[in-house]
């Protein structure tokens, strides 16, 4: 396979990756454990194409070789693809059910259940999907309930539409099976694991 | 830190190198996701023997940073030979504050003991797992118990533990006591007295579980509900004793038997030793007792 680079710069990764990636990973790991939780991740460099910035931290820190990715359409860029190839190495794939990465936008419909669910046997096979969405903490509240939350949590996140909390009921409903998803919005992210019961 | 092996290169921070970490970090968010399921990890040869320790190393050596502080435990004690180990290991390849104040570590990582030092949201209890699946004893092959968890069918547990009661008159199950994680899968707390299951349950930390030699990991979000198993005729419950420990006089910690003598006598001492010396430390400062009249 040959690939040849854009003649645009390639957008920065971490300046010192075991550092910065160990932080940012555990502001993940505090996301996930605490979901609803907002997080801000500090270490962002400036981000590539339409990405922001802790959805970009969020992949120099979880993916590599052995993770294809998946691109909405919108981010799939030049200047992201090289982006990913050149920091990560991870392959970017066209179809969502190879992935076990991938970055999509609030506005466009989420099909789910086109992405990998993992198995009975294996729920820790399936996906883990970034949301960009305009802005955390703003928005219609919902009331959150499950582990790592202390009876339950009013999260808000901006830039949802009823289908989607439709479909993530039968995404819950899937458990132990389903993605995990990540919204990402400007530096901060917060967590929504499969194992959260989302009420209106 | 005047020797880190930062400074002399020798080694990637934290030991593992970043291909090893990102790997053993996607499957520790897939533990959070799934709490109590054994996420497998490609575990990595680690510089000490299977049985010390290696799959806690791994998880510790991939979330610990320079910002946090490190308490390591063995059976409750932090001099014992694995803890001071494991201690200074952590000192030297990832340039880490260490502790053996539960109070004051970020990171603890434990083998077979819970601190008595209810933990706090923001610490991560990072446990040392032998034998990570419940059903191993019941059912030797892989396939069959990962096809039982995928099925919730875990009429085999509940079968062991009727018999115990039949042969003994209770469970007489002490330690690796079973336990279900979020009313969906069993999962063994690594070999911790049953006397600190009640702790595992809705913990405002975040509970870490690595087994070496198995390859696994899984996790326990804060908040989540830890049940140990039992009957309704027969409750989980939890050893008490008359004794108290001889240094601090503590009659709620978790108490080690010592022979002291060659008459067999006998001395009680705290597991736990934070506890006990910050116990001996208020006993200390504080007031002498006066003598009721």
């Amino acid at each position: 396979m040959s690939y040849t680079l854009g003649t645009h710069d390639i957008a920065a990764g971490f300046v010192d990756p075991p550092h910065e990636s160990q932080r940012v990973f555990r502001g993940v790991l505090d996301a996930f454990s605490h979901p609803g939780r907002i997080v801000t991740v500090d270490d962002a460099p400036a981000p590539p194409g339409g990405l922001c910035c802790a959805t970009a931290a969020f992949l120099l820190t979880l993916i590599d070789r052995d993770t294809p990715l998946w691109l909405a359409p919108e981010f799939d860029t030049p200047e992201v693809c090289d982006f990913v190839r050149f920091h990560t190495g991870a392959p970017i794939v066209g179809g969502r059910a190879e992935a076990t990465f991938a970055v999509q936008a609030h506005d466009q419909p989420l099909l789910f259940d086109s992405f990998n669910i993992g198995t009975d046997t294996y729920p820790d096979r399936s996906a883990t999907l970034v949301i960009e969405v305009p802005v955390l903490g703003a928005g219609p509240v919902r009331t959150w309930r499950g582990p790592g939350i202390d009876g339950q949590a009013s999260v808000a996140v901006a830039g949802l539409d009823h289908t989607f909390w439709l479909d993530w009921a039968a995404n819950h409903s899937l458990f132990p099976c389903g993605v995990d998803v990540v919204f990402a919005a400007g530096s901060q992210l917060l967590a929504l694991p499969r194992a959260i019961a989302v009420e209106a | 830190m005047p020797d880190t092996a930062i400074q002399d290169g020798a080694y990637n921070y934290a030991y593992l190198d970043e291909q090893t970490k990102r790997m053993i970090r996607r499957a520790i968010l897939k533990a959070v996701a799934v709490p109590g399921y054994q996420v497998p990890f490609g575990g990595r040869e680690m510089p000490l023997p299977y049985g010390w320790g290696t799959g806690g190393i791994q998880v510790t050596a991939a979330i610990i940073g320079r910002d946090d502080t490190l308490k390591v435990i063995d059976q409750g004690a932090d001099d014992t030979t694995n803890a001071v180990s494991i201690r200074r290991f952590f000192a030297r390849v990832a340039d880490v504050a260490t502790t053996t104040r539960t109070g004051d570590a970020t990171v603890i990582q434990t083998r077979h003991r819970v601190p008595e030092t209810p933990l706090k949201e923001g610490q991560i209890l990072v446990f040392q797992v032998p034998i990570p699946e419940p059903l191993r004893m019941l059912e030797p092959r892989e396939t069959e118990t990962r096809t039982l968890h995928a099925l919730s069918e875990y009429g085999v547990m509940q079968v062991s533990l009727y018999e115990s009661i039949a042969r003994h008159g209770r469970i007489a199950k002490t330690y690796n006591y079973p336990v279900l994680v979020n009313g969906r899968y069993i999962m063994s707390p690594s070999p911790i007295p049953k006397f600190d299951n009640p702790k595992l349950d809705r913990s405002p930390a975040l509970q870490l579980y690595g087994a070496g030699r198995e390859k696994r990991i899984y996790a326990v979000p804060p908040y989540t509900p830890v049940k140990s198993l039992d009957f309704d005729d027969h409750p989980f419950e939890i050893e008490t004793w008359s004794e108290s420990c001889a240094l601090c006089g503590s009659k709620e910690s978790f108490l080690d038997e010592m022979i002291v003598d060659d008459t067999g006598k006998r001395l009680f001492l705290c597991s736990d030793t934070d506890w006990c010396q910050e116990r001996q430390g208020e006993r200390e400062g504080a007031p002498p007792e006066v003598p009721a009249k």
